[in-house]
């Protein structure tokens, strides 16, 4: 999936399918490239019946054109097939292991699996289906569809029971109640939209289309009236010419390229592993002006780093230290590392875990991790509940108060505790302190700049958050939030006409990633959080609804830029073609020929020529997406006019000429 | 004082008088259309019409209003000109033939006012009167209607209601047009036009006797003017000395032709709440005006040489009390407002001024356009260009506030489309035709840029001639009769349409994201699209005819 370079071999490799959609049902979709067929058909028939190099050259030049428009998209699409194929790997014909009604065991194909039917998966197995876990636990691997080859834990209840068909189970055992119908599930989905088969032109793309079509009437119109018109003035036009002009005129590059950019941009988010569902949600991500974003995990590392060491009534803080470093040397989480950071930072001695200490790791059953020695004294540290049950008893007020203390400013209190021969106590607590995540401040002046405003969703109570968003530098904050809450500033953003974007998880979630505009779902999130949101992030990370944003704006941007050149593009043309046809009758219009082309004929060729190669020129362009630059609408808008709009006026005339230099050495032309 | 000195005092003159009432007056309009009380005499035509003048009008309503009250219109005025012997100072004038009585009538309800008559020697004084400026009046204020209905559009939210055609119709006729041309005219008679109800019969030098046709112009030379409608009383139309007798009543015609639509940029400002947005509005129009009086001027003050100089040579069809300078400034002004009103004969320009002039009514009278209809065309072409920039932003485009989807844009694209089709179906069916060639005062690419010109007057209801072409056979008075109703109704129904659509929608907050409608990058941008797209539409066309004559 590496961004590959535009080479021939690509193209070459495409044009099978490119020539396959030739068909006129296929080219009706666009109505540009279609007029441009009925062209190449016509004086196809010209050059048959009345044959001349100069009429040939002109069918064959037509005929590419619409070919080339073909190969944009084309390879658009085949970037696609590529990752749909290793998608389908993953979707091979598996056994499931049903549940009948009877509480019985039977294997079936996984094609048979229907909604609501219980199957149990083991270490091992893959899921033949996709859907929600209801008993057990499991670490799965579901690098098939994100990518990433680190397990994954998924549990029955809460926010993390979804399972997708085609991933593995790794370890223990779970049961699943299947959740979509074969041939609907995820996998299923995600190769259809990563080839293209469900793609609908999206509202702005048909809007786009409807101007292509009344500029192609009227230029239509322009040529069609230009037969008499030119009768008149004593220089009559043929056909083969009228046609010419014609396909020059109308947006073909813009028509050729159009689809191409859709097909790119569903692809530029699928390479930053997010699924849009539809394009039409791709394109609401260039007009999001409002961002709420979970505070843990996407503004903040969440309580991740360790600040401080509160020791225990009787517990001297080098004791604590050194426990909670022990206990943390094996544990390689960033909370692990930090308490590690820490204690060193207080001057604990930099040695390793003495000789026949074990450690032992985090597990969804157990909540803890720590380290066992081999004189039979164990160190734990965890959540104040799961160190309490370990423990055996409640926790002192002292400590009680130290946890409430941190949890009330929005930290983690994480508990470390001791157990040797003497019995068991709680030593302290570690305090994890939420940290801004780098470069998140100027990604937010960023945002800002583009005209985005950010709001900082939380559960922390208002001091708090006013800290962290005041550190972070959002635009505003939503403490305490409930789901509710986040519904309420959804419906207030849009009555005012904003664009929402956020990003959820959890059941209670999916209301208001239904409701956002643009909403994307975690992929460890429950189905009902993906089912709701419009786009699925595979890696889960919530810090991706900035790029998605981004994403949505260069598709925009891309499609305005290559139709700015392609119109600006006719102005040349103009200057080439209509000298050339009326040269004859009016030899002053040969001071209109300021690129001082060699004949009529090669003019109208080399014309015709630049037309068809800047399409195949600026197929890179349109699948890669014009370079986006965070800034204001103003000075985005002055460089792309004066790249794409006074680039296209210049750009034909310097290829027009050069193409003619050439055209005109060929006999019959030049 | 020498001929460019006087042209650049009458341009600074211009630019002071319509700077001093650009901002009262423009805002004047908009609490003339917001104002929600009533005059007694107002009150007393809704009673006459039997129409509430508090409800509101959906876009279709309004848009039914707007076609029936014109049909009406039509049927009375041709009922009036071909049956004008039966009224009071008929002047023993037999009425108009049915096709050049039906020309006329859809003539001057579009706004249009082409002639293809000689008004002193085909008409009385009570169709002048009672037909042709009851309907200089009415056409006006229907485009000014149709504007306001358009800004309506853009103010509101979440609503699909336009306000009431009739109540707008009235107010624009009684509370704007009314009392501007009263002025006008007391000014205009003071500089020496006439007004009564008699022609007179003089004895000439050599012993015969003449008659010298009268009738009330200056009330008719006022509102033809200010209406932008530009139907002369005489012939001549504002070369004659009796409509346009000095140098301040050509200077104050001038005025009175921009007034409006300058100033309706003023009302756009003050209505939309963003003053700045009447002012890029105005700045691109103001660019295309600057360029084409440039333009032109240039090509007929330098068109002589020193011995052409002396014979008189860029003169002829000029009115010698006006010159070069003021001959091409209202030559600019008259096209570039869809008025038509002449006070010399465009057939005589240079190439290069006729092209110019012929190229400033296909820009789609936006330079500054007709009463309403100046700013809506103006407006629609900044929607496109919204539509092509914003997209250059990043975001699905929007302007004032509304999102330009799929519905907006389809209205746009018809109306951008409907025009030029018009003109360009019209010149090529004119041209195939055997009989054309004869219409024709010359040969070669002048003749054929008298045809472009006709239909391209017509379609976009200018109304200004060529002269030179021969307009009275059926063939053109029905075609160029299509063009004017086609080129009027087409684009004022997608207006009223694409109103209530964005009437319909919500308010899009602006953030830092949004692209400005509002600075002078954006009026740039929007005179880039207007040429572009104009160049692109008629190039071949302008090929043919100035281009060609032009540079040979």
């Amino acid at each position: 999936m590496k961004d590959t370079a535009m080479t021939l071999s690509t193209l070459l490799s495409q044009l099978p399918s490119a020539l396959r959609k030739l068909d006129p049902r296929h080219l009706w979709r666009s109505p540009v490239m279609f007029i441009v067929w009925i062209g190449s058909m016509m004086t196809t028939v010209i050059a048959i019946t009345d044959p001349s190099v100069f009429a040939w050259v002109v069918a064959m030049w037509l005929w590419l054109t619409v070919i080339f428009g073909n190969l944009a998209e084309a390879v658009a699409e085949g970037r696609g097939k590529a990752q749909a194929a290793s998608l389908r790997a993953a979707r091979t014909d598996v056994t499931a292991r049903r549940i009948n009604a009877a509480g019985v065991e039977e294997s079936v194909a996984g094609t048979q699996l229907r909604k609501g039917d219980r199957v149990v998966v083991e270490a091992g197995e893959t899921i033949p289906g996709d859907g929600d876990v209801v008993e057990g636990v499991a670490s799965v691997d579901e690098s098939a569809i994100t990518g990433e080859s680190a397990p994954v834990i998924r549990e029955a209840g809460g926010d993390r029971s979804a399972v997708t068909g085609g991933t593995k189970v790794l370890s223990d055992r779970i049961v699943v109640q299947i959740t979509s119908a074969p041939g609907e599930t995820f996998i299923d989905r995600m190769i259809a939209l990563i080839e293209g088969a469900t793609r609908r032109k999206t509202p702005n793309e048909i809007a786009l289309s409807i101007l292509l079509v009344s500029l192609t009437i009227v230029f239509l119109l322009a040529v069609v009236t230009l037969r008499p018109m030119a009768d008149y003035a004593g220089a009559p036009q043929s056909t083969l010419v009228l046609v010419a002009l014609l396909v020059c005129l109308i947006p073909t590059t813009i028509g050729a390229l159009l689809s191409a950019i859709g097909i790119a941009g569903m692809d530029r988010l699928v390479r930053v592993n997010v699924l849009a569902m539809s394009g039409r949600a791709v394109e609401a991500a260039g007009d999001v002006s409002t961002l709420l974003l979970d505070k843990t995990g996407t503004i903040t590392y969440g309580n991740r780093r360790a600040s401080e060491f509160v020791p225990a009534e009787g517990v001297t803080a080098d004791q604590l230290r050194d426990a909670a470093r022990l206990s943390s040397l094996a544990d390689q989480t960033p909370e692990g590392r930090s308490i590690v950071e820490l204690a060193l930072a207080e001057g604990a001695d930099d040695s390793d875990l003495p000789v026949g200490a074990e450690s032992v790791e985090f597990t969804a059953q157990t909540r803890m991790s720590g380290v066992d020695f081999a004189d039979g004294r164990t160190v734990r540290k965890g959540a104040g509940s799961s160190v309490a049950a370990w423990v055996g008893r409640e926790m002192d007020p002292g400590v009680r108060m130290s946890i409430d203390a941190i949890a009330g400013n929005g930290g983690t209190p994480l508990v470390v505790a001791e157990s040797d021969a003497n019995g068991s106590k709680v030593l302290g607590v570690v305090h994890l302190k939420d940290v801004v995540k780098e470069g998140m401040v100027e990604r937010f002046a960023e945002l800002r700049r583009m005209g985005i405003r950010t709001v900082m969703i939380t559960g922390d109570n208002p001091l708090t958050a006013a800290s962290i968003a005041k550190e972070a530098g959002v635009d505003d904050f939503l403490a305490e939030a409930t789901p509710e809450d986040k519904m309420r500033l959804i419906h207030k953003e849009q009555e005012g006409g904003r664009l929402v974007a956020m990003t959820g998880d959890g059941t209670n979630d999916a209301p208001a990633l239904a409701a956002a505009d643009v909403g994307v779902a975690m992929n460890s999130g429950t189905s009902a959080a993906k089912e709701a949101g419009n786009m699925v992030d595979l890696d889960s990370d919530p810090t991706k609804l900035i790029d998605i944003v981004e994403i949505g704006k260069q598709l925009l941007i891309t499609r305005g830029a290559l139709t700015t050149f392609s119109i600006a593009n006719d102005v040349a043309k103009y200057f080439a073609i209509i000298p050339a046809m009326f040269l004859v009758a009016y030899p002053s219009l040969d001071s209109l020929n300021i690129m001082q082309l060699a004949t009529p004929k090669s003019a109208i060729v080399s014309a015709v020529i630049f037309n068809a190669l800047i399409i195949v020129a600026l197929i890179p362009l349109a699948l890669r997406g014009v370079k986006f630059r965070a800034a204001s609408a103003e000075s985005v808008l002055r460089r792309n006019i004066l790249v794409y709009g006074l680039g296209g006026v210049i750009a034909p005339f310097v290829g027009i000429k050069l193409i003619d230099l050439v055209v005109s050495t060929i006999p019959g032309i030049g | 004082m020498s001929d460019t000195t006087a042209g650049l005092l009458t341009i600074a003159a211009l630019v002071i008088l319509l700077a001093s009432v650009y901002v009262p007056f423009g805002d004047y309009m908009a609490r003339v259309f917001t104002n929600p009380k009533h005059w007694g005499v107002e009150k007393r035509v809704y009673r006459l019409l039997g129409v509430n003048p508090d409800a509101e009008q959906t876009a279709r309503s309004y848009t039914y209003s707007v076609l029936g009250f014109s049909l009406v219109s039509v049927v009375a005025l041709f009922a009036i000109l071909i049956g004008q012997q039966a009224l009071p100072f008929d002047r023993d004038l037999p009425g108009m033939p049915w096709d050049m009585g039906l020309n006329t009538a859809i003539s001057f309800v579009t706004n249009t006012n082409w002639q293809s008559y000689g008004g002193e020697s085909t008409l009385g004084f009570s169709a002048q009167m009672g037909g042709l400026a009851v309907q200089n009046f009415l056409s006006a204020a229907v485009g000014i209607a149709v504007a306001v209905a358009l800004i309506r559009g853009f103010v509101r939210s979440r609503s699909g209601e336009l306000g009431n055609f009739w109540v707008d119709l009235v107010r624009g006729t009684l509370r704007i047009l009314l009392p501007v041309a009263f002025i006008g005219a007391i000014l205009l008679i003071s500089q020496g036009v006439i007004q009564n109800f008699a022609d007179h019969t003089v004895q000439t030098i050599n012993g015969g006797s003449q008659v010298i046709p009268g009738g009330p112009v200056a009330s008719q030379e006022s509102i033809k003017e200010l209406g932008t409608n530009g139907g002369g009383f005489f012939n001549a139309n504002s070369a004659h000395p009796f409509e346009n007798p000095s140098p301040f009543s050509n200077l104050l015609e001038m005025f009175l032709i921009l007034l409006i639509p300058i100033s309706l940029t003023r009302m756009l400002g003050t209505m939309v709440g963003s003053r700045k947005q009447g002012l890029s509005i105005l700045g691109a129009m103001t660019f295309l005006i600057a360029a084409s009086v440039t333009i032109t001027t240039w090509a007929e003050a330098s068109a002589r040489s020193q011995a052409g100089k002396l014979a008189g040579a860029a003169m002829e069809g000029k009115e010698t009390q006006f010159g070069e300078w003021a001959s091409a400034l209202w030559a600019v002004l008259t096209t570039g407002t869809s008025t038509g009103a002449v006070n010399s004969m465009h057939d005589s320009f240079t190439p290069t001024g006729g092209g110019t002039v012929l190229v400033n009514m296909m820009l789609g009278e936006v330079s500054p356009g007709g009463v309403g209809a100046g700013i809506y065309g103006i407006l629609i072409m900044a929607i496109l260009t919204v539509f092509i920039a914003g997209l250059m932003v990043g975001r699905t485009p929007e302007i004032l506030g509304k999102k330009i989807g799929t519905k907006e844009m389809t209205y746009v694209a018809l109306y951008v489309l409907s025009v030029p089709a018009l003109i360009l179906i019209g010149v090529g069916t004119a041209i195939a035709l055997n009989s054309t060639p004869d219409a024709m005062a010359n040969p070669g690419g002048h003749g054929f840029s008298e045809v472009v010109y006709a239909f391209t007057s017509a379609a976009n209801n200018n109304g200004s001639a060529f002269a030179g072409i021969t307009v009275t056979s059926t063939f053109f008075q029905i075609a160029l009769a299509l063009a004017m109703l086609l080129g009027r109704f087409i684009p004022i129904v997608l207006v009223l349409t694409l109103a209530g659509s964005l009437a319909k929608q919500g308010k899009v907050p602006a953030t830092a994201g949004t692209l400005p409608t509002h600075t002078p990058l954006f009026a740039g941008l929007l005179v880039g699209v207007i040429l572009l797209i104009t160049g692109l539409t008629f190039f071949p066309a302008l090929a043919l005819g100035p281009l060609a004559e032009a540079l040979s």
